[in-house]
């Protein structure tokens, strides 16, 4: 892992050729088959994204989006079902005001708007998915790599 | 307030309850090694109810020892202690019925750091108080008189209730609210900052951090048995004291006290390194109070703002397209 971000980190310093790296965590009740029916429906994005399919976006710890900014992500979306349609009824209700207080904290803290994304996909929205990959992508490409939490090894 | 009559109050009482059986241990203050430091007093007899005070430099939050605790016991509150202790219930680290709650008003503790500022602390041989005014003795015999409002702690100076809002037993009168124009002004006026100018402070503020874990030993609230930060299977925050381990150390402590903090500033207090941790969580308790009209350890009944939710929460943090 180490190694591999270093070797990331000089390729984006030399020749330019910076990818961003995405860690999406998405439910597995909609937006994983959101991202799953993009896929099949063949609707292109940008090839970014990680994928790390959670049982509901209630159950994102803040600690995983930290930690994924820590170790090498240049960003993290977490998607879930839209208010209302949770599998576990509640959920995401309560992971709405996890993600709206965490969300208003980073940014207190001044990390930059555009690091941390929370969105609802619902299982149909296989394009509204593509479209947002593609709109974080483009931000995150405006930043350049991640450099405020990152954890550098000396 | 702080008089005489209130500390014998807290002794008669203290005792009255150990007597008739009532509690099994009074959580209070006794005197501590210098005479304006104060210690928590463990009281399981009677007969060491006598050595309860109270006084300003009452600093500690005692509903730090209340979480987990079998025994029937009584806790010296004030406002913020109470408010403490109320969430702890709320939480279910301490049975209600096990739980006595002497309230008192609180007018304000003493900053040992701005006291320090002021005279010389190792040279304190005694004191006195009249209003607002705290009388020092020196040990050349000399005597000091200062302003006890210029010496509050931060977090006194924004109290919104310094008498205890639930308690069984209230010693003394409760006293009207202090007039504080806006309590969230220190962080309005970090928000107007830049957002590097922000990152930096933090930085600053981690670079300072020695992680001793004092903040969360002396807060009230921080009571998991085993922290998130100590696990290591998974490991998720780095153990070593470079900026991004400390920052994701305080990022989170304050998030877990997110709509439960009292702001009874003992974080801060407890800081060896004067770090201003309240700043943080000053910050959260803005928020949850503008978003979700909720403020921690005002009622036994309501949900804390992160266990509940209402379908009409507003997100503005949700990306659509």
């Amino acid at each position: 892992m180490t190694e591999e971000r270093c070797s990331q980190g000089e390729k984006s310093g030399q020749d330019g050729s910076w990818q961003p790296k995405v860690v999406a965590f998405l439910c597995n009740w909609c937006s994983y088959a959101g991202a799953d029916l993009a896929g099949i429906s063949r609707i292109q994005y940008p090839p970014n994204i990680r994928i790390i399919r959670v049982p509901c976006s209630g159950r994102i710890n803040p600690v995983f989006i930290l930690k994924a900014l820590q170790t090498g992500a240049d960003a993290v979306l977490v998607s879930g079902c839209h208010p209302g349609d949770c599998h576990y009824v509640s959920g995401n209700y309560y992971a709405r005001r996890k993600f709206e207080i965490f969300s208003r904290l980073l940014d207190y803290l001044g990390l930059e708007k555009g690091r941390v994304f929370f969105s609802w996909v619902s299982a149909a929205e296989g394009e509204n998915f593509g479209r947002l990959v593609k709109h974080i992508v483009d931000e995150v490409k405006k930043l350049g790599p991640a450099n405020k939490l990152v954890k550098t090894i000396s | 307030m702080w008089s005489e009559e209130i500390t014998r109050n807290i002794q008669t009482v203290a005792e009255s309850l150990l007597r008739e059986g009532k509690v099994d241990l009074v959580l209070g203050y006794q005197a501590g090694t210098s005479p304006v430091r104060t210690a928590p007093a463990f009281i399981r007899t009677p007969q060491e109810a006598s050595l309860l005070v109270w006084n300003p430099f009452c600093e500690n939050n005692l509903s730090v020892y209340l979480p987990r605790r079998k025994e029937r016991v009584a806790i010296i509150a004030k406002g913020c202690d109470a408010r403490a202790a109320v969430v702890a219930v709320q939480e279910n680290q301490i049975s209600r019925d096990r739980l006595v709650i002497v309230g008192l008003a609180c007018s304000g503790i003493i900053d040992r750091r701005r006291l320090a500022l002021a005279v010389e602390v190792d040279q304190i041989r005694g004191f006195s108080l009249a209003g607002d005014s705290l009388g020092l003795e020196t040990e050349s015999g000399g005597q000091v008189q200062l302003e006890l409002s210029g010496l509050l702690a931060d977090s006194c100076q924004t109290c919104t209730h310094r008498s205890a809002p639930i308690a069984d037993i209230f010693i003394g009168q409760r006293m009207p609210e202090r007039e504080v124009e806006d309590e969230f002004a220190q962080v309005r006026s970090f928000e107007a900052l830049s957002s590097q100018e922000r990152w930096r402070h933090f930085m600053d503020m981690a670079e300072k951090c020695i992680r001793c874990y004092a903040c969360r030993s002396a807060c009230p609230l921080c009571y998991c048995q085993e922290c998130i930060v100590d696990q290591t299977q998974p490991q998720w925050f780095g153990k070593t004291t470079a900026t991004e381990d400390v920052l994701a150390y305080h990022i989170m402590r304050a998030f877990h006290l997110a709509g439960r903090c009292v702001d009874c500033g003992a974080c801060s207090r407890a800081c060896p390194m004067g770090l201003d941790l309240r700043l943080l969580n000053k910050k959260l308790q803005k928020e949850v109070k503008e978003l979700y009209q909720y403020v921690p350890g005002l009622s036994l009944e309501e949900m804390p703002a992160l266990g509940t939710y209402r379908t009409d929460d507003p997100q503005t943090c949700i990306t659509e397209k």
